[in-house]
């Protein structure tokens, strides 16, 4: 395929990813959502989840996780705000487990409604991060 | 004139000191390249919100979200971004003479917001009202460091307790120069032009107020993020800078106590030549 959309991914402190793309599915905080250039222009929140890219070859696909933000699409580029993002490369499994039960601990001993929300959010993009991890591994 | 010994006590002190000053001035040349790449790695996301942003505005423009409405000023706020060390030159004092000129003109009432510790212990003199505070910013700041407190002044503007915030910030002019900056945060400063111009709206997805609301929040905070960066920036060029002229101070001091060392090491051998001379002529 021929057409190609501009996509940007940069998050708050750094930019994560820039390059041509023929297709990118994004996690739409109502669903995935496949967005192939020349796309009607489209604003849509984003939760935790993997942002797959597949360059202007149509073969080769890069994989950058998104822990939520916003994402823009305009016919000819693509923009995704992200809270947090990492590419598939820099993801440490280690780390995201170690993330998931400090989020759990700290649900398990849950000291207010505040402490609660913050853990529950965290756990669930540990949870989304090592499901994302997991696959790719098998 | 100060005997030989105390004057070398002097200089030995003097020249650690300029040791320590030198070893300042290098940690924050390295420190200030840092801040400064971190500046501009973080403009991509601030530029592509402000691009959602201004097509978001004149694409639809029906909607009024609250943080782009002006309304009647009956209560300000301001964030000051200020260093948490000092030892960096005029940095903080440029800043909050800002600030204090600003809270002048709107006859010194209002909330106070501060980011780094230097702002907060120099407000606490006025009879400002202090909200909230960030202190010890790392010298890699994330957006988290400082969301808390944004979130606290965009809360009280939602609720209507402030009809307007101010930012107070350093701006990283070169490494010579920092210009304290005084900008409107909300309502918000509107990026002027569109990249796709014409009369189309967005998809929304889940609905338009929730995106608005989620972006128009971000874009706050991308904008006292980028304030914070550039400040930290602006402290270390600017420490580096004092420090530079520190090291300098000393090394000039250490000359001229070592031309009195000198001075005084040949009078007391004079005096003792003389003093031997007069014994031998006695005897």
């Amino acid at each position: 395929m021929a057409s190609t959309v501009h996509l940007l991914v940069a998050t708050a402190d750094r930019e994560i990813y820039r390059g041509e793309a023929s297709m990118v599915v994004a996690p739409g905080s109502a669903g995935d959502l496949g967005i192939y250039p020349k796309h009607a222009p489209l604003l849509c929140s984003l939760k935790a989840g993997e942002l797959r890219v597949t360059k202007s070859d149509g073969v080769e696909v890069d994989e950058v996780f998104v822990s939520g933000g916003f994402m823009e699409v305009q016919p000819d580029m693509i923009t995704v705000l992200a809270d947090c993002a990492e590419r598939a490369a820099d993801v440490d499994m280690a780390a995201t487990m170690e993330a998931a039960r400090a989020a759990e601990e700290l649900i398990a001993g849950k000291k207010d409604d505040l402490d609660f929300a913050t853990a529950e959010a965290e756990l669930a993009v540990a949870t989304a991060k090592l499901a994302w991890l997991r696959k790719k591994k098998i | 004139m100060a005997s030989a010994k105390e004057i070398r006590g002097q200089i030995k002190a003097i020249q650690n000191t300029g040791k320590i000053t030198k070893a300042m001035e290098m940690v924050a040349a390295s420190k200030m390249r840092k801040a400064q790449e971190r500046v501009l790695a973080a403009r991509p996301y601030a530029e592509g919100l402000a691009n959602v942003i201004a097509n978001l505005m004149q694409s639809h423009p029906e909607y009024r979200h609250p943080f782009v409405v002006e309304r009647e000023v009956k209560r300000s706020g301001v964030i000051v971004i200020t260093s948490d060390k000092g030892l960096c030159g005029g940095l903080n004092t440029n800043a909050l003479k800002k600030v204090v000129s600003h809270l002048n003109a709107i006859n010194g009432e209002a909330d106070v917001f501060t980011i780094g510790r230097r702002g907060g212990t120099f407000l606490k003199r006025f009879k400002v009202n202090m909200v909230g505070a960030v202190e010890n910013v790392p010298d890699s700041p994330e957006i988290v460091d400082v969301l808390g407190v944004i979130g606290l002044a965009l809360d009280k503007y939602m609720r209507g307790e402030l009809d307007e915030v101010h930012l107070v910030y350093s701006e990283f002019v070169n490494t010579m120069t920092q210009s304290p900056k005084l900008m409107r945060l909300l309502p918000c400063p509107l990026p002027k032009k569109a990249t796709h111009e014409g009369y189309w709206d967005y998809l929304y997805e889940p609905d338009s107020k929730e995106v608005m609301d989620g972006l128009l929040r971000r874009y706050v905070e991308s904008l006292v993020f980028h304030g914070v960066l550039e400040n930290k920036a602006c402290e270390q060029s600017a420490r580096m800078v004092a420090m530079k002229a520190a090291t300098d101070n000393a090394k000039e001091i250490v000359k001229d106590l070592s031309i009195t060392y000198n001075k005084a090491r040949q009078a007391a051998i004079t005096q003792e030549l003389a003093e031997i001379c007069a014994g031998a002529a006695a005897s």
